[in-house]
């Protein structure tokens, strides 16, 4: 890819921008059940935020950030929260996602309403580690990214 | 070969405005699928989730209810494909390492 | 519903598919399919779908035209057009 020389204003810009972008992401991820959006868009925005610093900075200093290895397994940690939670419900007595059975809270609504939240949590955690490891993985050694 | 395109093309727009037709209006009170109570008497879907999704989700977002609580082996399908183009990037893209490519 | 602003709209929107499909300079055409993803995520929000117009102004407006310029960079033209 092309690497332009390093560019001052570019890098001081995403710099101060990445961090308010990953807050609004973590605030559509957690406020989703008030508000639109919810684990995919929050994951993606969180994504968006890593590789604004990696076009900006390049993938080099991006690694003292997110690594480049940390992609995959934190897609895969994502799935399985989800799949982990919809088979705690079966564990205790339910069927398979059916979060009444997860007994987080006494009332079965705010028990229902805790499991959506972990649910949520897992697909922003795979929508964001898968993101990044494909943009990794196309630029694979390449020497001057 | 450029006309035989055009000729498809024009055919599958005529098809498609000649489908849409039959569609009822957008926000039309009185089609079938905004109605209350099905064809057979039971309750339709989209009028159980408008009417219990608080109720039984405790989430004003009835949008987030329906993904993630009562259509969520949609949404772990979803996860599923995404992780399975993740992975298949991370096979098909990694740089392949051999015993005495040491680095 | 407002029909005015959902007629320029789709006006826009056929414009940006054109030119996305006819441009021969692919940078070009990724700018306009970034520009068509946006006026169609205008478009669900619009119609009142604006968990569907979040997400593709997100995908369609963010992500994709960031991995469709890697790709462009990372690959070459073999024919001279």
């Amino acid at each position: 890819m092309i690497r332009n020389e390093d560019n001052p204003i570019v890098g001081l810009v995403s710099r101060i921008v990445s961090p308010f972008i990953m807050l609004f992401a973590l605030y559509i991820i957690f406020h989703g059940h008030y508000s639109p959006g919810g684990g995919f868009q929050g994951g993606t925005m969180l994504a968006a935020s890593l590789l604004l610093i990696r076009l900006a900075m390049g993938s080099e200093i991006a690694q003292l950030q997110f690594k480049r290895s940390w992609g995959t397994p934190l897609g895969s940690i994502g799935v399985l929260i989800y799949f982990a939670t919809g088979f705690t419900a079966m564990l205790m007595g339910g069927t398979f996602l059916n979060y009444e059975f997860l007994s987080l809270s006494e009332i079965a609504s705010h028990t229902r309403s805790i499991g959506v939240l972990l649910v949520e949590i897992g697909v922003g955690l795979a929508v964001m580690g898968i993101l990044v490891a494909i943009y990794d993985d196309l630029l694979e050694g390449d020497p001057d990214v | 070969m450029k006309v035989g395109n055009y000729i498809v093309l024009i055919t599958f727009f005529v098809l498609m405005i000649y489908a849409s037709l039959g569609f009822p209006n957008r926000g039309d009170a009185n089609a079938r699928m905004h109605q209350e109570k099905s064809l057979a008497g039971s309750i339709n879907a989209p009028s159980y989730y408008i009417h219990y999704a608080e109720r039984d989700d405790h989430t004003p977002n009835m949008v987030t209810v329906i993904l993630a609580d009562y259509r969520s082996y949609d949404t772990l399908g979803e996860e599923t494909v995404i992780l399975t183009a993740g992975l298949i990037c991370f096979l098909l893209l990694r740089k392949k390492r051999t015993a005495n490519d040491q680095k | 519903m407002h029909p005015e602003i959902e007629i320029t709209l789709f006006v826009f929107l056929l414009i940006t598919a054109v030119v996305a499909l006819t441009v021969k300079n692919l940078l070009t055409a990724v700018v306009s399919l970034t520009v068509f993803s946006f006026i169609s995520a205008l478009l669900y929000i619009a119609m009142g779908a604006v968990d569907v117009g979040f997400t593709e102004a997100v995908i369609g407006a963010g992500v994709t035209g960031v991995l469709f310029i890697i790709l462009i960079f990372k690959t070459s033209r073999r024919s001279a057009d």
